[in-house]
């Protein structure tokens, strides 16, 4: 049983699982027809429809500034968060951090579009898509960024202090530099999640602007092309990449590797 | 820490204040009072263009337009509660499902030498990285009826003389993308909690002539139980309350929870109601985090 061949089987026919249906998607978006059924021949041309598609383009220029716009607020709102809740404890702080990610998606998406509406008389659109995925990527980053300070040993800063050090020079010189491979990795975390993000930009984008997932999800819903296919293979090659970035950046920067 | 705060000097403290001040004042407002509104729009009654009834109306008569009507329309027909009923269970079965396959990988990539843990691990979590909806959509791919997969069934049936089934758009396509989206959220705890037993204790268990089902039996599962706990609560409140899934992969008797939310605030626009149910489903995670949580403290007493 420790690692026998049955271990292994299932492990390899769930690893199977996983990548399967992704492969098919990968596979069609070089396929030469307009149905996802059969192999038909090999071309690039469901992506140079996509590399012609307005719509698309645009709703992708507006995911990539939505994302950096949020994740970088994130990141700075949920490092504060991060540092506030282990060095101050802070159990409402760190309720209001972590509830937004424990509770179904739906629920801030809802409560966002009435508060937005019915509250601020708000138009729906940019600022409120920004604002709703900083409120869910807060807590993402607050996590990554205390896990880092609990590994730091508390002694450092005290030697900081005794030193004459200010708070602010403590903060500048010595915790900064130490959680920065934490910090990184939560804004990189942010910046996946706010790309990513499909449910909560549903209900808080309005009619005006359109993000890559609410275009692939009116694709979907109302006419499947391998366009789709075409639109998820790149994306697929991004996340992919900044997945494997957030994974070894932080060594990197360590001077590890 | 409450006595380390009463000392703290005029600096630490503004320091405390400037730290945690900006992230507490925006989720202030843009996660408590929006919750807030969320249980007073309940109350409220809906709009005559849809929304809430005007708060601030010249109109006194709608001011005080304060009614648990919305309540006592969800309690007055079962359809509603059904939705719940049906919601929970495709959330149970998603969980058992996700929790029976995740379990060998898990303790594969725990009993694996250390040098290539963190590559299976990062092989879970790699497809997780692609967009939702894209695996949503595979599996619109691999159901359709032209797949492989429908040829292969409706091809069995036809030779048993059952007629031919849709694989798309059914429960079946609901439940197996639901565990295919969630996956990753069971094998990650479970992964970590299963790393850190002791190998010592199964070659104990060996040498006392347990074989290998005793062994897992009364070893290794009771001690994975917080692992399971953890991974079945990732698992099982986010499928509580998903909407997509159901409404890319879903028939029209397939509608769970998060579906009749959705359609209640963009579709017939019946802000009270909606905000009701949203209500319901807050109060529906609450208590199975709270099971969770009881049923996790007492096993782990045994474990």
């Amino acid at each position: 049983m420790r690692r026998g061949p049955w271990l292994w089987a299932a492990a390899l026919a769930v690893y199977a699982f996983l990548y399967v249906p992704l492969a098919i998607v990968v596979v069609y978006s070089f396929n030469d027809s307009r149905l996802n059924a059969e192999w038909v021949g090999f071309t690039w041309h469901w992506y140079d429809v996509l590399l012609h598609d307005e719509d698309m383009l645009a709703a992708a220029g507006n995911s990539l500034f939505i994302a950096l716009v949020s994740s970088l607020s994130a990141t700075a709102l949920g490092t504060m968060a991060g540092m506030a809740m282990h060095r101050y404890g802070m159990r409402v702080l760190a309720f209001m951090v972590l509830t937004p990610v424990a509770m179904p998606e739906i629920l801030l998406g809802v409560s966002l579009l009435l508060f937005f509406i019915q509250v601020l008389n708000l138009t729906l659109g940019m600022i409120s898509i920004m604002i709703a995925h900083i409120t869910f990527s807060i807590g993402f980053v607050a996590v990554i960024v205390r896990a880092r300070l609990a590994g730091i040993d508390e002694s450092i800063f005290e030697a900081a202090r005794d030193l004459g050090a200010s708070p602010w020079e403590t903060f500048r010189y010595i915790t900064f530099p130490l959680i920065l491979p934490g910090v990184i990795a939560g804004g990189l975390m942010a910046f996946t999640l706010s790309i990513d993000d499909f449910v909560i930009t549903f209900f808080t984008a309005g009619v005006g602007v359109a993000t890559l997932p609410l275009r692939i999800y009116s694709m979907i819903k109302i006419a499947v092309t391998p366009e789709v296919n075409a639109v998820s293979t790149l994306l697929l090659l991004t996340l992919t990449m900044i997945v494997l970035a957030s994974r070894f950046a932080p060594d990197v920067l360590r001077g590890k590797t | 820490m409450s006595d380390e705060h009463a000392n703290l000097s005029p600096a630490a403290r503004l320091t405390k204040w400037l730290v945690s001040g900006p992230p507490f004042v925006f989720l202030l407002l843009f996660f408590v009072a929006p919750s807030i509104i969320m249980v007073v729009a309940s109350f409220r009654y809906p709009g005559e263009f849809g929304g809430l009834a005007p708060v601030a109306a010249a109109d006194p008569a709608t001011l005080q337009g304060l009614t648990l009507e919305t309540y006592r329309f969800f309690f007055s027909d079962f359809i509603y509660t059904e939705i719940f009923i049906k919601s929970f269970f495709v959330a149970l079965a998603t969980t058992v499902i996700c929790l029976v396959m995740a379990y060998p990988l898990a303790l594969l990539i725990a009993r694996s030498p250390k040098k290539s843990r963190d590559l299976m691990v990062l092989l879970v979590i790699l497809p997780f990285a692609s967009n939702f909806l894209i695996r949503v959509y595979a599996w619109m791919i691999l159901l359709g009826p032209q797949a492989a997969l429908s040829q292969l069934v409706n091809g069995v049936l036809g030779a048993v003389g059952a007629g031919p089934v849709h694989l798309l758009f059914s429960p079946f396509a609901v439940l197996i993308a639901m565990v295919y989206v969630h996956l990753p959220f069971m094998v990650l705890p479970l992964y970590t909690n299963l790393e850190k037993h002791d190998p010592s204790l199964l070659d104990a268990a060996q040498d006392l002539g347990a074989n290998a089902w005793r062994r897992f039996w009364h070893v290794t599962f009771p001690l994975s139980l917080p692992g399971i706990f953890s991974g079945s609560t990732l698992v099982f409140i986010p499928v509580l309350g998903m909407f997509a899934i159901p409404d890319i992969l879903g028939g029209t008797g397939d509608m769970l929870i998060g579906n009749l939310i959705k359609e209640q605030f963009l579709g017939t626009r019946d802000w009270p109601f909606g905000s009701t149910l949203s209500i319901m489903l807050t109060l529906a995670v609450l208590l199975c985090v709270w099971l969770a949580a009881r049923v996790g403290s007492t096993r782990g007493r045994y474990a």
